[in-house]
């Protein structure tokens, strides 16, 4: 259930996010999610791709530095406080949140957060004990 | 030591041999090239006015630029019947210089490279796989000379095709490597992709040269390769490889006093310095009958200390080569060469060495040093906060040993190359 990120270095110098951009869509991937780290000098793009293996040696193969990240996404309902209750039972174990960003899951029509944590295993436990749904690499569309 | 008579000569007859061979260099060059002839009566200096070692001084310095205009036979002093052997310098910018070679030039190549090799504990009962550039380049056929000399079994790999290298490493039981340090290092890590290490290896020494390197270079090859790695120097212009190198004891690098006479001076103003004090290593060939060189500037920054070797070698010894004077940067009045940063960023697990490049900049009038540091696979980091500790970490390190402040920026591999695929080290962007 844990899934793999795509972590990418970004100088911030014009045009960069449209190379890896444009560079994916010509290979007919798709971005299911997408979150840009932005400091003064570097960004650290952070993507879900459609297909991850691919995604990942066609960016490397271009010069651009990759990593995989294991991440965590949950199903979360549309409504105040829900935020709140997915973050409690990392909270309860002590857990720091690195970051989290948004998508939307088309088979459900439902809202969806990914989770970067630590330790992505013990925050999965954490959250099925809670009762919440945890996506897989499938559920979204990943491969 | 393979030629104790020569190598352990007695200081005092060391010099005086150095004398005479000065003069008859001198006077070889002044009869026989052209450049020379008017170069010296422009100084009103004549061979017979040299009655002493540092009458040297009188006799303007050779540059690189002074052999590029004789172009392609310029600085020969013997007929091109006499030539048995042409190579070219690596010049990284204009022209390349054409280096010719006698017989004897041949013979005595060898026998310095034979010295070296010796030097670094190789004889005839080793395997010697050579990954230098068999080109016109000098190393491939200098260290295959000297290895065939010692009686060792020779294997010309020239450089490149690095999976077939390490192959026949295995294969041969090679037990003596030489090629760039920086390859050997390459060596190692596409080995341990293939699954090679040390127990496959009967590698046991690597003479490493052709470019500056440092201590903790040294000691991760060691590590990684599982050898006793000794430096070597030289240079095409003045003959290859062999011209200085490490004995057992490396500590210093003896320079072959019988075949060069060393001078260092200060590089910006040509003073010649005294024993111990850093500066650009100034070169005369001693023994060269193809292409004497007199007061060669090599533009290699290091020292040369005379005190006596545990080794029993007499011959002076020069330290590492500390940068080229063409790198060498003033900063805010301090000198700086990149080897010192690079030396720095080997020690940070995961930063590969020489993925770094140095920006000079003026800044309100002061100089400011940038050190972009390429952010590859191992350092990289989906969480901000670990890469500004990263770069915080680079920064007080690089300051730490240059004792200056510097910015140090994180950059993709791509921003640190040309368009040509060449990696620029320094970029001097002020304007004096």
């Amino acid at each position: 259930m844990v899934i793999r990120q795509i972590s990418v270095f970004l100088e911030n110098k014009y045009g960069r996010l449209y190379d890896v951009s444009k560079t994916l869509g010509e290979e007919g991937i798709n971005i299911m999610a997408v979150s840009v780290a932005d400091g003064a000098e570097y960004s650290v793009l952070r993507l879900l791709a459609s297909e991850t293996d691919k995604a990942r040696d066609i960016l490397r193969n271009r010069g651009f530095t990759v990593k995989e990240t294991p991440v965590i996404a949950v199903e979360i309902e549309d409504k105040p406080g829900s935020l709140a209750g997915v973050l409690e039972p990392l909270i309860d174990q002590e857990m720091n949140v690195d970051y989290i960003y948004c998508m939307f899951e088309k088979k459900n029509e439902s809202a969806v957060v990914v989770i970067r944590v630590s330790d992505a295993e013990q925050a999965l436990g954490a959250l099925k004990t809670a009762g919440f749904r945890c996506l897989s690499a499938d559920d979204l569309s990943i491969s | 030591m393979l030629n104790p008579e020569i190598e352990s000569m007695d200081r005092m007859r060391l010099q005086e041999l150095k004398l005479q061979k000065l003069r008859e260099t001198v006077r070889r060059c002044e009869e026989n090239v052209p450049f020379y002839r008017k170069r010296f009566k422009e100084s009103g200096i004549s061979w017979k006015d040299i009655n002493s070692l540092p009458d040297i001084q009188r006799i303007p310095f050779t540059i690189k630029d002074d052999l590029r205009s004789g172009y392609p036979f310029g600085f020969f002093a013997v007929s091109l019947r006499e030539i048995v052997r042409i190579h070219a310098s690596s010049g990284t910018t204009g022209e390349p210089t054409i280096v010719g070679y006698t017989r004897n030039d041949i013979e005595q190549w060898s026998e310095l490279m034979a010295r070296s090799l010796s030097a670094a504990g190789v004889d005839d009962s080793d395997i010697v796989q050579v990954a230098y550039g068999y080109s016109m380049l000098t190393g491939g056929l200098g260290f295959h000379y000297g290895a065939e000399r010692v009686g060792a079994s020779v294997v010309p790999m020239s450089v490149g095709n690095t999976k077939r290298q390490v192959t026949m490493m295995v294969d041969l039981g090679t037990t003596v490597l030489c090629s760039t340090p920086s390859y050997a290092f390459f060596m190692g890590e596409v080995a341990k992709e293939l699954g090679f290490g040390k127990k496959q290896f009967k590698l046991r020494v690597g003479v490493f040269g052709e470019e500056p390197w440092s201590e903790t270079l040294r000691e991760r090859i060691e590590r990684l390769l599982g050898i006793s790695a000794f430096d070597i120097y030289g240079l095409s212009e003045v003959m290859g490889p062999g011209i200085a190198a490490e004995c057992e004891l490396r500590d210093g690098l003896h320079l072959f006093e019988d075949s060069f006479l060393p001078e260092i001076v200060n590089p910006l103003t040509g003073e010649v310095c005294s024993y111990g004090e850093q500066g650009e290593l100034v070169l005369t060939t001693l023994n060269k009958e193809g292409m004497p060189l007199v007061r060669y500037r090599t533009g290699d920054i290091t020292t040369i200390v005379d005190e006596p070797c545990g080794c029993g070698r007499t011959h002076v010894r020069m330290g590492r080569i500390q940068g080229r004077t063409d790198d060498m940067l003033i900063i805010g009045g301090a000198n700086v060469f990149p080897s010192q940063v690079e030396s720095v960023l080997m020690d940070i697990e995961g930063v590969s060495p020489g993925s770094f490049q140095l920006v000079v900049e003026k800044e309100a009038g002061l100089d400011v040093l940038k050190v972009n540091v390429e952010v590859s696979e191992r350092i990289f980091s989906d969480r901000m906060s670990a890469l500004e500790d990263l770069q915080e970490f680079i920064k007080s390190e690089i300051e730490s040993s240059l004792g200056i402040g510097v910015k140090v920026k994180l950059v993709e591999p791509s921003s640190l190359k040309q368009s040509d695929g060449r990696l620029t080290r320094v970029l001097d962007r002020r304007e004096f």
